[in-house]
């Protein structure tokens, strides 16, 4: 009896205290593929915001209100996307996550910009934290929409540079999804590469179909016979981890020069292989000098996520802008927040990043990273890792790219 | 000529991958006369157990027991499941097949989590077996082609020079008077079931490694399965066989041809950037199987080399 009533007690004053610590609950959507092939980049990012979401509860939350990030599979089909968007609208959330395929980002973007016109005072905003095709801080660019990742156009001028200082390379082989982001990309590569190196041929422009192809071999064994000098491909995920996987069985040895290298399994696919092969452009990675703090996150992160490895680095940036914005504007409400956001600036581990005010897109620095043996941190559970390049770095002024954005801000 | 050479090596090492899982599927469909839907299951299951069992022993008895294993759970679907179903018609037994295949892909993430597991190429056969003009060749995709046509020459003369085979191939078309005659014709049923399985488990086993093995996995090779059993003729071993061929090599070497409709067709006036003129034969590369199941039903109805009129 004792037993019981100490029991209700307890139980009692931990509600008690939850809701002394908390005034409310900022409900946020993550709304990417959390099964299927592209699982697992939903799932490492899904955990990064998760883990972001834990660090700032446990720092008393976002004005004293708690962050709760619920996961909603989206199966990467944009159909899919407004049945989850809906459903995550119902449940309360006012900010969406959203970065695997810009086929996914395009729909959401229109479905959230209609959905605020309809329902005003229940605005949502969505956080985009890895769709990078340009058009969405452009032409398409919206209010509602904030872009954490750099888009495609950025990543490319970084490649792009390095591939001019590279003589060596003289023709360069285009291979990508095929959906609007790898014809993104496709286009950002030739129109950058005649612009600064005229004189590379481009020896293929391939397209494949998204997460449906299980062996890259014909398409690697094309790239083989076309002689190209290097590869460059927005592949992310599975469709990046099996044409590395076809490229070391069939003895490719060009650069490959990607944005999303860092997938999982991408790097142990290629093996020893890789080291100098395997190129990715990102807003930071896990080997650059940092703080302690930084370091304990990351070994954080490992410890409780085995599976996946530190790689989401802008999902910690996105969340502390979050927590920033909300705090200039004392509100946790979307559109003080998102006004807040716009020029907001943060500093994180690897530098500053600035939300760009004219078309929502954060502006920072970028690193060219390659695989290495010598690193401190490994990825894919191996001794593998990634480490910046020569003169790898790109500051933000030069990564910044031109919008033509024209955006229209409520009242 | 590279192209060539290289489209030839991968479309025959995958095309007798498929033909593994279809020669299955039509030995299933000359016994019961329906399809069975959860054929590519057991393929899938097949990876599964091989990765499973690679990891707490080796690769290699994987590679024996999966599809043992595989072939069991397809005998116990057959004694407890199919056979009472069959009392009730074919539609029974297709809906059967079908809600089972729901049923496996479940049960699959249940056990194995959502998203691929690691299923890796054992590192004794992780090298270049050749090199032709600077690309290497796969110890491992050779090793496919040897387990496949060892299989094929197995499957031939068990069928064709046993006395084993003879009453199964009489069992297959006259049940009754081989059962007339004291053969316990269920349990030939079983064992056939049994065996079909176990060749898609193997089918499994070696691919699951050098594709993906996922919960996908058999929902993305059920309708080329389908294809080739329809495209071979249904029920014949020999059609299964060239049709997997056939569609192995058009698929791998669709991929290698660089041309677009355009370049075919511009004699005719194809501007190349039309919509129809800038599509390219590579893209279309995952198609061409149905556009050969389509015209092969139109023009072929009993397939290439099937008795049966569908």
């Amino acid at each position: 009896m004792t037993f019981r009533k100490t029991a209700i007690l307890a139980a009692a004053t931990s509600v008690m205290a939850m809701s002394a610590a908390y005034a409310d609950t900022v409900k946020m959507a993550f709304i990417d593929p959390l099964s299927g092939p592209m699982g697992p980049s939903g799932e490492a990012a899904y955990t990064s915001f998760i883990l972001a979401a834990e660090h700032i509860n446990a720092n008393g939350g976002v004005n004293g209100n708690e962050i709760e990030v619920t996961g909603y599979d989206n199966k990467i089909n944009p159909k899919e996307s407004l049945v989850q968007l809906q459903k995550a609208i119902d449940d309360g959330a006012r900010y969406i996550f959203q970065g695997n395929g810009s086929s996914v980002a395009a729909a959401l973007i229109e479905a959230v910009n209609k959905h605020n016109a309809r329902n005003p005072g229940e605005e949502v905003i969505f956080f985009n934290y890895a769709a990078v095709t340009p058009a969405f801080t452009n032409e398409l660019c919206s209010f509602w929409h904030f872009r954490f990742d750099a888009h495609a156009d950025m990543k490319m001028a970084a490649i792009t540079d390095w591939i001019a200082k590279r003589d060596d390379i003289k023709s360069v082989y285009l291979i990508g999804q095929d959906y609007v982001f790898g014809q993104a990309v496709a286009s950002a590569a030739e129109e950058q590469l005649k612009e600064k190196r005229p004189d590379i041929e481009i020896v293929g422009n391939e397209l494949h179909p998204l997460a449906k192809v299980k062996d890259f071999t014909p398409y690697i064994q094309k790239i083989i016979s076309s002689g190209a000098d290097a590869v460059i491909t927005g592949n992310w995920g599975a469709d990046m981890q099996l044409l590395m996987k076809a490229a070391a069985e069939n003895g490719s040895d060009v650069p490959y020069l990607t944005f999303y290298g860092g997938s999982k399994g991408a790097v142990s696919s290629l093996g020893e292989g890789g080291v100098g092969l395997l190129y990715q452009v990102t807003e930071g990675i896990t080997n650059l000098d940092a703080d302690d703090e930084q370091y304990a996150l990351i070994e954080e992160y490992k410890e409780r996520f085995p599976d996946y490895d530190y790689y989401y680095h802008r999902a910690f940036n996105a969340m502390e802008m979050f927590v920033k914005a909300a705090e200039e504007a004392g509100s946790v409400d979307p559109i003080p927040v998102a006004k807040a956001m716009e020029g907001l600036t943060i500093d994180h581990a690897y530098g500053q990043a600035t939300m760009r005010a004219e078309d929502h897109q954060m502006q920072q620095p970028l690193f060219i990273s390659t695989v290495s043996d010598d690193v401190k941190y490994g990825v894919d559970n191996i001794e593998l890792g990634w480490a910046l390049v020569e003169g790898g770095t790109i500051d933000m002024a030069s990564a910044e790219q031109p919008t033509t954005c024209e955006m229209e801000r409520p009242e | 000529m590279e192209t060539l050479v290289f489209g030839l090596l991968n479309g025959v090492s995958y095309g007798l991958l498929l033909f593994m899982l279809s020669s299955g599927l039509t030995l299933i469909f000359s016994m019961m006369g329906v399809l069975n839907f959860a054929h590519a299951s057991f393929y899938m299951l097949g990876a599964y157990f091989a990765f499973t069992l690679s990891g707490i022993s080796s690769f290699w008895i994987a590679l024996f027991i999966a599809p043992v294993l595989v072939g069991l759970v397809g005998a116990v679907v057959e004694r407890y499941g199919l056979r009472k179903v069959h009392a009730n018609g074919h539609v029974a037994e297709l809906l059967f097949t079908f809600g089972l295949a729901y049923l496996i892909e479940e049960v699959v993430k249940i056990v194995y989590g959502k998203t691929a597991v690691d299923y890796k190429i054992p590192d004794l056969l992780n090298f270049a077996a050749f090199q032709v003009y600077g690309a290497s060749f796969p110890a491992y995709r050779l090793f496919i082609i040897v387990i496949a046509v060892g299989m094929l020459i197995g499957l031939w003369y068990l069928l064709k020079r046993t006395r084993a085979g003879l009453i199964i191939q009489a069992a297959l078309t006259h049940p009754h008077m081989v059962g007339h005659l004291g053969h316990n014709v269920p349990l030939i049923f079983m064992m056939v079931f049994g065996i079909g399985c176990a060749l898609a488990g193997l089918a499994g086993v070696m691919a699951g490694n050098i594709f993906v093995t996922d919960p996908a996995m058999a929902v993305q090779m059920g309708p080329i399965v389908f294809v080739v059993v329809v495209v071979g003729g249904i029920g014949s071993l020999e059609g299964a066989f060239v049709a997997s061929l056939v569609i192995g090599l058009l698929q791998n070497l669709a991929v290698g041809i660089n041309a677009s409709f355009a370049d075919i067709f511009g004699f005719i006036g194809l501007s190349e950037l039309s919509e129809v003129g800038r599509i390219s034969i590579s893209s279309l590369a995952p198609v061409l199987p149905f556009l050969l199941l389509v015209l092969i039903l139109i023009f072929r109805p009993q397939g290439l080399m099937g008795e049966k009129e569908l």
